[in-house]
C-alpha cells in the first residue's frame, strides 16, 4: 500500500546529470531534488554552506503546506512557487507530482531563464521518476538487502 | 515512506511524534537533540509561535550507525497539539513510517489524550494507514507531576493494542531514549519484512 521509495545507482547518476545540467544552464547557485516527504534526493552545485538536510525539510513543509491551501480553494496543487530574496531567490517546483525541484539563484540568471530551463529539465527529471516507479511496482525488483538483516543487526545499532 | 538509496547506501525513515498541546512533545525532541553527538545530528528546526508553541512542526534528523552497510537515518518530526491546528498535523503525517504518542499523565489532560488518539486515527487513515498496524509506541510523559494518573490507567484508556510503552520526565530524559529506540525498531523491523 505505501511501497519504500528505492533510488538504484543507475538513476541516481541520471538526476545527479540533470541537475548539474541544470545548474549550468541556468546559470543557478545551486539545483536540489528532494522528495515530498523532506529527504534530499540530489544536489548540485553551490551547497558547500547550506545545510541542505534542512533546506530539504523546509521545502517539503513548504509545499504540504501549500498543498493544504490548494485544497482548500479547489485547486489540485500550486505547482510553483517563486520566493525573492535580496541576494538569492528560491524557484520551487512539483516534478511528475512526486517530486520537488529547488534552484536557487542570484542576480547572474534570470526568473525567465530558470523557467525555461526548469520546464525542460523537469520533463526529464519525471521520466527518471516515472521509470523508478515503474521499477517499484514489478514483482521482485524489490531490494532484498533488507530482508537479511537480523534482529541482531537492529540491536547492535543501539547498543551504546 | 523509507527511503532507500543503493547508490549513496542510506536508509531514511520518518518519525513522528503526536499527542496533545503541551504533553511534551518539543521537549522530547529537544534532549535527543541535546544529548546526542554533533557528528550524528543535523540542525533541530523549531517552527514555533512566539510563546513556543509548535506552529507547524519540529524537525530533527539524526543518524543511527550503519547496518549492513548502510547508513541509517531518522527524521523526527513533532506535531503541533493544539486543536486547531489539524490541517497542520495532517501534513505531518505523510510518509511516516513510525508514530510515537506522547501521552499527558495528568488526570485533567486524560480527555485531551483520547481525543489526540482519535484524532490521530483519522488523520493517519485519511493518509491510508492504520494505527493498529503502523510501528507505534506510547509514552507517558509528565511522571514526575503529583496529578498524573497512575501507569495502569494511562494503559487501559491509551494503549488497548499493547504496543511498547514507556513512562517519561521529558526534561530530564527519563524515558526518552528508550522511546525512541522502540519506535526506530519497530520501523526498522517493518522494513525488514519488506512490509
Ligand atoms: N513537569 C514536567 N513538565 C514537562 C514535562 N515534559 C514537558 N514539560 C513541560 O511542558 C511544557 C510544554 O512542553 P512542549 O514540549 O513544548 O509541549 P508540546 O507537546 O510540544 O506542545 P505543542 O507544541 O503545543 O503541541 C514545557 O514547559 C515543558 O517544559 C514533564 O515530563 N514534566
Ligand atoms: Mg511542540
Amino acid at each position: 500500500m505505501h511501497p519504500q521509495m528505492v533510488m538504484y545507482e543507475e538513476e541516481f547518476q541520471q538526476v545527479a546529470g540533470l541537475c548539474d545540467r541544470l545548474t549550468r544552464e541556468a546559470n543557478a547557485r545551486c539545483v536540489f531534488v528532494i522528495d515530498k516527504n523532506g529527504q534530499l534526493i540530489s544536489a548540485s552545485g553551490d551547497t558547500g554552506q547550506l545545510d541542505t538536510t534542512s533546506l530539504a525539510s523546509l521545502t517539503a513543509g513548504n509545499i504540504a503546506a501549500t498543498g493544504g491551501l490548494a485544497k482548500l480553494l479547489g485547486e489540485k496543487e500550486f505547482s510553483i512557487l517563486f520566493h525573492e530574496g535580496e541576494r538569492d531567490n528560491l524557484h520551487i517546483s512539483i516534478v511528475g507530482g512526486r517530486v520537488i525541484l529547488v534552484v536557487i539563484f542570484d542576480h547572474r540568471s534570470s526568473l525567465g531563464l530558470v523557467r525555461l530551463r526548469v520546464k525542460k529539465a523537469s520533463e526529464d527529471l519525471a521520466r527518471v521518476f516515472d521509470e523508478l516507479a515503474r521499477k517499484a511496482e514489478q514483482p521482485g525488483t524489490q531490494p532484498t538487502a533488507f530482508a537479511e538483516i537480523t534482529d541482531d543487526d537492529i540491536d547492535n545499532l543501539f547498543s551504546d | 515512506m523509507s527511503f532507500i538509496n543503493y547508490s549513496s547506501r542510506e536508509i531514511n525513515c520518518k518519525i513522528v511524534y503526536y499527542g496533545p498541546g503541551l504533553c511534551g512533545k518539543t521537549t522530547n525532541l529537544q534532549y535527543v537533540y541535546a544529548k546526542t553527538n554533533p557528528d550524528a545530528k543535523g540542525k533541530m528546526i523549531s517552527l514555533a509561535t512566539e510563546t513556543e508553541r509548535t506552529l507547524f512542526f519540529d524537525f530533527l534528523p539524526l543518524s543511527l550507525g550503519e547496518i549492513r552497510g548502510f547508513k541509517t537515518r531518522f527524521h523526527l518530526y513533532t506535531v503541533p497539539g493544539q486543536v486547531f491546528y489539524d490541517a497542520s498535523r495532517k501534513l505531518i503525517l505523510k510518509g511516516v513510517d513510525g508514530v510515537v504518542f506522547v501521552a499527558d499523565s495528568q488526570i485533567e489532560r486524560m480527555e485531551a489524550n483520547l481525543e489526540s488518539v482519535e484524532n490521530l486515527r483519522v488523520n493517519l487513515a485519511e493518509h491510508g494507514y492504520d494505527l493498529d498496524r503502523i510501528p507505534y509506541v506510547v509514552q507517558y510523559n509528565k511522571r514526575d507531576l503529583p496529578n498524573a494518573a497512575t501507569v495502569d490507567e494511562l494503559r487501559r484508556l491509551l494503549n488497548l493494542r499493547g504496543v511498547p510503552d514507556f513512562e517519561a520526565v521529558a526534561p530530564t530524559g527519563v524515558g526518552v531514549f528508550d522511546t525512541l529506540k522502540a519506535v526506530a525498531k519497530l520501523v526498522l523491523q517493518e522494513l525488514k519484512k519488506g512490509r
